[in-house]
């Protein structure tokens, strides 16, 4: 039994999820980010271009097109290759060194469980009561990495560690403004796991579980027969605080006092060069993807389409489906309805940053003690109220 | 001497305003609005393409110095060293020569100037009494790779040059400021 649940073939695909989700999903679109989202996207705010001089000359008939400037990102990472590596004098070479991987492994680490589809069905499909029920075939996991029944609780444990990699590479700089950086890091981050958590508690006493694939699929009822009962429907206050919880953990503007950038150079990275820099910031694109999938997975519905189901469109409650498609072209209905939130959320956070000026300090700790966890706590009593009473 | 003290009141904020919820989607409002409208059109954009498009510069730029040659095709400088003596950043060396023509004595065998030192001043072209060195081409210095690159001689900074129909002594002094 142990045998054939562990084969060589089960961790083959294991891996080839693995290098899908995170090589092809999470890593190219954090590292594009930085450049659609934070470079392109910023200039058309701004009333400018952005940058649009990299050509990927080697290969033949793209040699002249600027194509949207993507090839800026390839031209930075290797830019970042054969930069210098600074250590300062003084500071501990092996936090120092450290500090980057420990940034970026819970950036990955933490997608191990976001559904990108529903579990696979080899049998035939039957919709009842909004759910799909698989007749005669097995359930695969095929679309996410890990299928924890634990899996929120995975992703608080993972995110917390997070705090990690932004204070020790404050503290191992040995410079005043790494490490003011870093402090401000540690305190803003700790503080914003509290109302993060708790902000959840409600979406957790409604849906009952924290497999978030099942929370997706619980996702799927109509209320009144025609409004899909997504996270932001019968949740609305959590939706906010876990975004805006979820922003100050990213440390993403309007909560980014600890980089700084105009008033402390560059806050907990300063004395990071090349590759350790780029890492960095790479982890910090991931987690902002990130805050995007997650923020989808619970309040907008995951991958759910509304009114779409194993077997096609149901508009209303009949077993029959009105519009049927074959069961593959709702697999990528529902990938691309993921991804479309996804960016939808990205795109927002990043607009967000140049909408809202920065945070003062005590407004940021104000903000998180004195009216997140509060509204938070108020939240979950409300819902456990109303849960329990209806 | 007493001190007035005003009581200035704190405006009132309601709960709504203080939310920040409506600032948030005003702020919102704006900033998409100038994106979708950067989207599709490029109205608003006001970035130009350099180099392939270039601003106007004005009318009395300095740029790349240029010598200027007689009706005959030499050059009109005389080798009297006022502008390598005036230039505050020593960038032109002159190496002068005896001129078969009796009046024109000299001539600048060689003539070269170092455009990475060169302050952009105009006072050679103010000094120099023959209309032969002129900063009007319009051209600014271009980096360059190498620093040996930025020293023109004699036959570069005639390339750029023009003929000049300016008299010594006074008659026709020519276009000061002029491209030809």
């Amino acid at each position: 039994m142990i045998e054939s649940l562990y084969s060589n073939a089960h961790w083959a695909f294991i891996l080839l999820k693995i290098v899908v989700v995170v090589l092809a999903f999470a890593m190219p679109i954090g590292s594009l980010m930085t450049l659609l989202g934070d470079r392109k996207q910023s200039s058309m705010i701004q009333n400018r271009v952005g940058p649009n001089r990299a050509r990927l000359s080697i290969i033949p008939g793209l040699g002249k097109l600027p194509l949207v400037g993507i090839p800026h990102f390839l031209a930075d990472g290797l830019k970042m290759i054969f930069k210098e590596d600074v250590i300062p004098d003084g500071a501990n070479r092996f936090w120092h060194n450290m500090a980057p991987a420990l940034a970026l492994f819970p950036a990955i680490v933490v997608w191990a469980v976001i559904p990108f589809a529903d579990m696979y069905c080899t049998g035939t499909i039957v919709v009842q009561n909004y759910r799909d029920i698989c007749m005669d075939g097995e359930v695969r996991n095929y679309f996410s990495i890990a299928n924890l029944d634990a899996g929120l609780l995975y992703v608080f444990a993972i995110s917390s560690v997070s705090v990690y990699g932004a204070a020790i590479a404050g503290w191992a700089s040995n410079a005043k403004y790494s490490l003011l950086g870093g402090l401000r890091s540690t305190a803003q981050m700790i503080s914003y796991d509290v109302s993060m958590g708790l902000s959840l508690a409600g979406a957790l006493v409604i849906y009952g579980t924290l497999n978030l694939n099942e929370m997706v699929v619980a996702q799927g009822r109509l209320l009144w027969g025609w409004l899909p009962m997504w996270g932001i429907i019968i949740q609305p206050l959590a939706f906010f605080i876990f975004l805006a919880a979820m922003m100050a953990e990213t440390k993403r503007a309007p909560f980014d006092l600890p980089e700084g950038e105009s008033e402390i150079v560059a806050g907990y990275f300063t004395e990071f060069s090349s590759m350790k820099f780029a890492v960095i910031q790479l982890s910090e694109y991931v987690a902002t993807v990130f805050v995007g999938a997650l923020v989808a997975t619970i309040f907008l519905g995951g991958w759910q389409v509304p009114f779409l189901y194993g077997d096609g469109f149901h508009f209303g409650d009949s077993p029959e489906p009105h519009i049927p498609l074959p069961y593959w072209l709702v697999i990528v209905l529902r990938i691309g309805s993921f991804s479309i939130k996804t960016l939808f959320i990205l795109w927002l956070q990043f607009m967000l940053r140049w909408t809202l000026p920065r945070f003062r300090y005590d407004q940021v700790m104000n903000l998180g003690w004195k009216i997140f966890l509060p509204l938070s706590i108020a939240n979950l009593i409300v819902t456990a109220l109303i849960v329990t009473l209806l | 001497m007493a001190v007035t003290v005003r009581q200035v009141e704190r405006p009132q904020r309601s709960l709504w305003v203080q939310s920040y919820v409506p600032e948030v989607v005003r702020g919102l409002s704006i900033t998409s609005k100038q994106f979708f409208r950067n989207l599709f059109t490029k109205k608003d954009v006001v970035t130009i393409q350099y180099p392939e498009v270039q601003r106007d510069y004005p009318e009395r730029y300095r740029g790349i110095h240029r010598l200027m040659y007689r009706e005959d095709g030499q050059v009109r400088c005389v080798a009297c060293m006022c502008c390598s003596t005036v230039c505050p950043a020593n960038c032109i060396h002159i190496v002068a020569a005896e001129h078969d023509d009796p009046s024109i004595e000299k001539y600048p065998a060689s003539f070269v100037i170092d455009e990475l030192r060169c302050i952009v001043c105009g006072l050679c072209v103010e000094a120099c009494p023959c209309d032969a060195i002129r900063m009007d081409s319009g051209i600014h210095a271009h980096p360059f790779y190498e620093r040996d690159q930025a020293f023109f001689d004699k036959n570069a900074l005639l390339e750029l040059g023009g003929p000049s129909i300016a008299v010594q002594g006074g008659q026709n002094k020519g276009h000061h400021g002029s491209h030809h």
